[in-house]
C-alpha cells in the first residue's frame, strides 16, 4: 500500500485490568488500499464495535500500530495531538441509522464537516452540493432529513461522511435497514466513491446479501481477524 | 459556520415558542411583583407630594399622621404660622374607612382640608373635572379611582356629601383613593360619637359624683359640652418659605412648640422604609422563589431537550465538533428561550397592570434588571444540560 489507505498491525485493545481485564482486541492485522472497499464479519461479541472504535479513534487501543496514509497515527500511544481533528479531517463515518441532524437540511448535514473544520460555509455548501449530485440526490438538497426515504438519508449520511476527502471511511452495518435492492445500491455507490475518491472503506457488517460483494474480507473472532481472500467469489454489482 | 441552537430553534419552534410562553407568564408574573413594590413605594411619594408641604407637625413622639395615630390642637397651627421661616401652615385629617355609595363600599382615605384656596397644604393640587371645595360643609372632592361621578351623594358616618370634584392618582400610602372634605366635617367624622353613645356618655357623668360636686355647679355642663366638640387635628401640614432650611425651621418648631416635626426625606423614610419594609420583603421572597421557579423551569426544559439530542450530540462530536461549540448551541437555546419568555413577560405584565386593583408601576430599569437576571438564571440554568451533553461520548454514534 503506498500513499492512501489504512494500515492497522498487532492492534489490541483491553477493558480494565487485574484479574477483571478483558481482551476485546487481541491481535488485529489490516490493510485496505486507497479506493478499496472490505468487508468485516464477526458475531456478536467477536470485538467489531471495539475495533471500529479504536480505527475511529474514539477510544484509545492498548498496543498496535495503526497508519492513516503515509501518517502513522497511533503507535503504542497516538502520534497525533488532536484527536478531535484527526476524527474530523482523516475518518469518515456511515452508521446503521443515518443518524443525519435533523435541525439541518440536506446540504448543510453534509456541509457541517468541513464548516467545522473551518471552511466557508459557501465553499463547503459548494462541495456538498457537488456529492449529493454524485450521489444523485442533489434534488433533495434542500430537504429536511425527515422528509427523506431511508435509501436516500444513507446517501446523504455517506456524502457526510466523504465530504472532508477522508483517506478512510468506516462504515457501520451501513445496509442494515435497507431491502435487497436498496442495500445493493448503497454498496455500489460505496465502491464508486472509494474509487472516484481513493478512499479505503471498511464496511461492518451481518448483512448476507452484501457479503458477496466485497472482493476482500476480514473475519474477527475472538479479538482476532483472520482475512479471507475472495478472489472470484465476489460478484459484480 | 452555521448557528447550531438557531437551526434547532427554527426547526421545533413550537416547542421553544410554547415553552417560552408558559416562562414568559411566570415572568410577567414577576415583572408585576416588582411592579407592585414600585407601586406601593410610588403612592407614598405621591401621598407626600400631593400634599404639598415641606414639614409635618404631629403629635410629639410619634410617627403620625400616616404610620402612627397623630392628635395635636386644632388651633397650634397659628403659632406655628407665626415662627420665622414658615410660609403657609394648615390643618389635616385624615381617616381611613369604608364610605358608603349606593350599595357598595368603597375603601378610602378621607382626608380634611381647612378652608382655604388652591395650593394650599393638603388641598388637591388638580382636579381633573367639576371645581374645588367651597363651602364649609357637605362637599366632596374624590380621586377618580373611587368610582364616584360628579354630583353623586356619598356618605360618611352620619352626613351625605356631594362630590364637586374629582381628581386623580390622590391615594394614601396603601394605595386607597383619598377623598377629600371640609376639615370640620372630616374632624366630626373622625373623632364624635353618635348621639346614642353622647346620651350613653352623659348618662354616666351624671352618675358620676366627681362631676357634680356642690362646690362647682358649671362642671357638669362643661363637661358634656366638651365632649361634643373636637378640637383635634392629625397633623399641621408647613410650607416654608424659599430659602429657608426646613430642616432649621422643624428644629425651631420642635424646640418652641413641642412637638414633633417631619420634612420630607424624614416622612419619605417612615413610610417607604418603615410602613411598607414589611411588604417590601414579602414582595422580596416572592421574587426570589419565581426566580428560582424560573430558574428550575428553563433548566428542567433545556436538560429535556439536550437529552433528547444525545445521539445527535454524540455524532456532532464523532464529526469532530468542539464541546464548545456543542456548549454554545445549548448555552444560546436557553438564552432564547429566556428571551422569548421575557419578551411574553413584558407584554403580558404591560397589558395585565392596569387590571390590578392597586396601582402597579413597570419602572423601565426594573424590566432592564429583570432581562439581565433572565439572562443570568438561563445561563446558570443550562449548565446542568451543557454538563451532560459534554459527558457523552462519541462511542454512542458507533456500533453497539
Amino acid at each position: 500500500m503506498s500513499g492512501k489507505g489504512i494500515r492497522i498491525e498487532g492492534l489490541r485493545k483491553r477493558y480494565g485490568s487485574g484479574d477483571t481485564a478483558v481482551d476485546a482486541l487481541k491481535e488485529v492485522n489490516m490493510v485496505v488500499a486507497p479506493g478499496e472497499v472490505v468487508g468485516l464479519i464477526g458475531p456478536s461479541g467477536s470485538g467489531k464495535s471495539t475495533l471500529l472504535k479504536c480505527l475511529g479513534a474514539v477510544i484509545e487501543p492498548s498496543a498496535g500500530t495503526m497508519t492513516l496514509g503515509d501518517e502513522v497515527i497511533y503507535d503504542n500511544e497516538w502520534k497525533v495531538k488532536d484527536i478531535r481533528a484527526l476524527r474530523r479531517d482523516k475518518i469518515g463515518f456511515v452508521f446503521q441509522a443515518p443518524y443525519l441532524i435533523p435541525f439541518l437540511d440536506v446540504t448543510d448535514n453534509v456541509a457541517l464537516p468541513p464548516m467545522l473544520a473551518g471552511v466557508a460555509n459557501k465553499e463547503s455548501r459548494m462541495s456538498a452540493l457537488a456529492l449529493l449530485e454524485a450521489l444523485d440526490v442533489q434534488h433533495r438538497a434542500k430537504a429536511m432529513p425527515s422528509q427523506l426515504s431511508g435509501g436516500e438519508q444513507q446517501r446523504v449520511a455517506i456524502a457526510r461522511g466523504l465530504v472532508n476527502r477522508p483517506p478512510v471511511i468506516l462504515a457501520d452495518e451501513p445496509t442494515a435497514p435497507l431491502d435487497s435492492e436498496r442495500a445493493l445500491a448503497v454498496i455500489k455507490i460505496l465502491n464508486d466513491m472509494a474509487k472516484k475518491f481513493e478512499t479505503a472503506i471498511i464496511v461492518v457488517t451481518h448483512d448476507e446479501k452484501i457479503i458477496p460483494t466485497f472482493k476482500r474480507i476480514y473475519h474477527i473472532r475472538d479479538g482476532v481477524t483472520y482475512e479471507e481472500k475472495g478472489e472470484g467469489r465476489a460478484f459484480d454489482i | 459556520m452555521i448557528s447550531l441552537a438557531g437551526r434547532d430553534i427554527l426547526h421545533s419552534w413550537g416547542k421553544f415558542v410554547f415553552t417560552g410562553f408558559g416562562l414568559g407568564l411566570l415572568i410577567g408574573v414577576t415583572l408585576i411583583m416588582a411592579g407592585v413594590y414600585r407601586g406601593m413605594v410610588d403612592d407614598a411619594k405621591v401621598l407626600l407630594d400631593n400634599s404639598s408641604a415641606d414639614l409635618w407637625v404631629v403629635q410629639k413622639n410619634t410617627l403620625g399622621p400616616y404610620a402612627e395615630s397623630s392628635s395635636i390642637y386644632d388651633d397650634e397651627w397659628r403659632g406655628i404660622r407665626s415662627m420665622p421661616g414658615v410660609a403657609r401652615t394648615a390643618n389635616v385629617t385624615y381617616l381611613t374607612m369604608q364610605v358608603r355609595h349606593g350599595n357598595r363600599d368603597v375603601r378610602s382615605m378621607i382626608s380634611g382640608i381647612a378652608a382655604g384656596q388652591p395650593g394650599q397644604p393638603g388641598w388637591p393640587p388638580y382636579l381633573i373635572d367639576g371645581r374645588q371645595i367651597t363651602r364649609g360643609h357637605y362637599e366632596a372632592v374624590a380621586d377618580v379611582a373611587t368610582g364616584f361621578k360628579l354630583g353623586d351623594t356619598l356618605q360618611i358616618r352620619r352626613n351625605q356629601y356631594k362630590v364637586v370634584g374629582l381628581t386623580r392618582r390622590m391615594v394614601s400610602s396603601n394605595g386607597d383613593p383619598m377623598v377629600f372634605i371640609p376639615l370640620k366635617d372630616a374632624q366630626e367624622a373622625q373623632f364624635l360619637k353618635d348621639n346614642d353613645a353622647i346620651l350613653e356618655q352623659r348618662r354616666r357623668n351624671a352618675q358620676n359624683p366627681e362631676f357634680s360636686q356642690p362646690g362647682a355647679p358649671g362642671l357638669f355642663d362643661a363637661l358634656n359640652s366638651s365632649q361634643t366638640n373636637n378640637p383635634y387635628v392629625n397633623s399641621v401640614l408647613v410650607q416654608v418659605k424659599h430659602g429657608s432650611s426646613p430642616e432649621e425651621v422643624a428644629q425651631a418648631i420642635e424646640r418652641w412648640k413641642r412637638l414633633t416635626v417631619y420634612t420630607r426625606e424624614e416622612m419619605e423614610e417612615i413610610l417607604i422604609g418603615k410602613m411598607i419594609a414589611t411588604s417590601a420583603k414579602q414582595i422580596g421572597m416572592f421574587l426570589a422563589i419565581l426566580a428560582v421557579v424560573s430558574a428550575a423551569i428553563v433548566a428542567f426544559i433545556i436538560y429535556t431537550l439536550t437529552l433528547g439530542k444525545i445521539r445527535e450530540i454524540a455524532v456532532l462530536k464523532l464529526i469532530g465538533t468542539r464541546n464548545r461549540t456543542i456548549a454554545g448551541m445549548i448555552l444560546q437555546q436557553a438564552i432564547a428561550l429566556g428571551v422569548i419568555g421575557f419578551v411574553v413577560g413584558k407584554i403580558s405584565a404591560t397589558f395585565g397592570a392596569p387590571a390590578f386593583p392597586k396601582y402597579v408601576l413597570l419602572e423601565p430599569m426594573d424590566s432592564a434588571a429583570g432581562f439581565v437576571a433572565v439572562v443570568v438564571i438561563c445561563i446558570l440554568s443550562s449548565i446542568i444540560a451543557i454538563r451532560a451533553a459534554l459527558k457523552v461520548d462519541p462511542a454512542e454514534a458507533v456500533g453497539g
